[in-house]
């Protein structure tokens, strides 16, 4: 009850109640495809947006879709396929055993570089402008989904702590609590999980600290209470369920770096030109859909992002 | 008849939509690793046998290697057909760039003669080198082995990431293999009929 008034902070215009998308759904089931013609017209794409411009979702506009015109996953598709390692290896499992995980109250500690560090509540980080963003997330196991997220920028957060002059990088740190992350009594991975970006990664007006989904609180499996998205990076960057936010000079350890460097690199852009040694990055399978799809540059988020990394090799620094 | 039962799930599994909201990846790896269960329980035959003089097991052995073989089977056509859409020179390159596919591969195809030789037929009619052909199996599960923890996040032989499981199975099949051993399998069957012999006495 509780977690839920919290989101009283965000204001009501910027969230399509779940409710609506619920009964549009009920709505899209009940036509089937007898009015298919109907259903794809109100899908259709509003070409001409911009990631950014997704948020503008309103009350009564067509279901949830990208900018590319294609259309959410389904809450309980993003809500039972999870990597969250801390709960499970198995992408199923994490739902139910996150069931009790204690997401409130909440604090998060950001510091390092900055000039004015603070340890944050999650009601202190709900009075940051929340957005909606539709995002497309791509794993590196090559499967994508496509998320309604809210939340609000980054760089809101890191602009009021004032970082350093010598702040390169941004390093997170998930919570470590093996009572409730049962994943973390397992002794081959470098627990907690860590992140980093680059400092104008970090403040890239893509960059999202997730705290809803479908315009409800942030549901557990998703890393509650709140999550990195950086829409244009492999899934794993997204690192869940934050603790700290530290500025440094150094570019951080990051867990996938840790355990296996020649695969996850720490920059990790969605790039299906260079390849993981296990899983091809050329195509993706969309969840819900049966064929694959060709893997897009930087997600298809390049005309953001793609001048962050100009004059890079990023066959090295992958 | 058991063998048939990990499919009949999968078929229940899947018209109950139980198969995650990834199904054919849920498919292909259920199919890869009830494969790995069959090709351990058929190399369990022996050293089982050694050890508890129990004679019951080795007549199912064949049907176990078979069973490994239709999901192993299973699993490559998944792989192919619903996982690629028979997009034939998209699976030949990332069998050339993935290792791990490579592997898979490798092991799949090494079953195939196994499969073919295990008729009664063929048994009489090659004798000494049917023995030797299917002692292939010897190569096939560390090959499974790799194929497995190859695909999974981590670095197997790093002992980083998701191994755990990998590195299980990777530990029975090479205890499997040195039972198999002649002095280790002669010290076995040594203690087990002293053993029997105190009992009896």
């Amino acid at each position: 009850m509780e977690r839920k008034l919290k989101h009283v902070a965000v204001p009501s215009s910027e969230i399509t109640p779940k409710s609506l998308y619920l009964s549009r759904r009920d709505w899209l089931k009940a036509m089937g495809i007898v009015s298919a013609a109907a259903l794809l017209a109100a899908c259709l794409p509003q070409r001409g947006q911009t990631p950014l411009e997704t948020e503008a979702g309103g009350g009564s506009g067509p279901a949830p879709s990208d900018e590319l015109g294609d259309p959410a996953n389904t809450f309980d598709e993003i809500t039972h396929y999870n990597n969250y390692y801390e709960f499970s290896t198995d992408k199923q499992a994490v739902n139910p055993l996150s069931a009790n995980f204690r997401a409130a109250p909440w604090a998060v500690e950001v510091g390092g570089l900055v000039h004015k560090p603070k340890t944050y509540s999650l009601e202190d980080l709900l009075r940051f402008e929340q957005v909606e963003r539709v995002y497309r997330l791509r794993c590196v196991e090559a499967w994508s989904m496509v998320i309604p997220w809210t939340g609000f920028e980054l760089n809101r957060l890191l602009a009021e702590v004032e970082p350093m002059t010598g702040a390169r990088y941004v390093k997170f740190t998930a919570l470590y609590d093996p009572e409730q992350f049962p994943g973390q009594r397992s002794p081959f991975y470098p627990w907690p999980y860590t992140e980093g970006l680059r400092l104008d990664e970090a403040m890239h007006r893509l960059t999202l600290i997730a705290t809803g989904l479908y315009g409800e609180v942030l549901p557990n499996p998703n890393g509650a209470p709140l999550r990195l998205v950086v829409p244009w990076k492999y899934g794993f960057k997204s690192i869940k369920a934050i603790v700290r936010i530290e500025l440094t000079e150094e570019q951080p350890a990051t867990l996938w770096n840790t355990i296996a460097p020649h695969e996850y690199g720490f920059y990790s852009n969605v790039n299906p030109q260079v390849d993981h040694p296990r899983w091809s990055q050329r195509t993706e399978r969309r969840i819900g859909e049966l064929g694959r799809r060709e893997t897009l540059m930087f997600n298809g988020y390049g005309e953001e992002v793609a001048s962050l990394y100009a004059g890079m090799d990023l066959r090295v620094n992958y | 008849m058991l063998g048939w039962l990990p499919l009949a799930l999968l078929l229940f599994d899947a018209l109950a939509g139980r198969l995650s909201a990834n199904p054919i990846q849920e498919v292909e790896q259920r199919l890869g690793r009830t494969a790995l269960y069959f090709l351990l329980a058929s190399l369990a035959v022996t050293p089982l046998t050694t050890l508890t003089g129990w004679r019951a097991l080795p007549p199912r052995r064949r049907a176990l290697g078979l069973y490994a073989f239709l999901y192993a089977g299973l699993h490559f056509a998944t792989f192919v057909a619903l996982d690629y859409g028979f997009d034939l020179p998209e699976i030949l390159r990332l069998t050339g760039e993935k290792p791990f596919i490579l592997v898979g591969f490798s092991a799949g195809f090494l079953l195939v003669p196994l499969a073919i030789t295990s008729f009664d037929h063929f048994v009489r009619k090659m004798g000494k080198r049917w023995k030797r052909l299917h002692r292939f199996v010897y190569i096939i599960a560390p090959l499974v082995i790799v194929h497995y923890g190859w695909a999974k996040k981590g670095d197997l032989f790093a002992l980083r990431g998701d191994i755990l499981q990998p590195l299980l199975w990777g530990m029975l099949v090479l205890l499997l293999l040195v039972l198999r051993l002649p002095a280790v399998r002669k010290w076995v069957s040594h203690l087990r009929q002293k053993i029997t012999s105190v009992k009896s006495v």
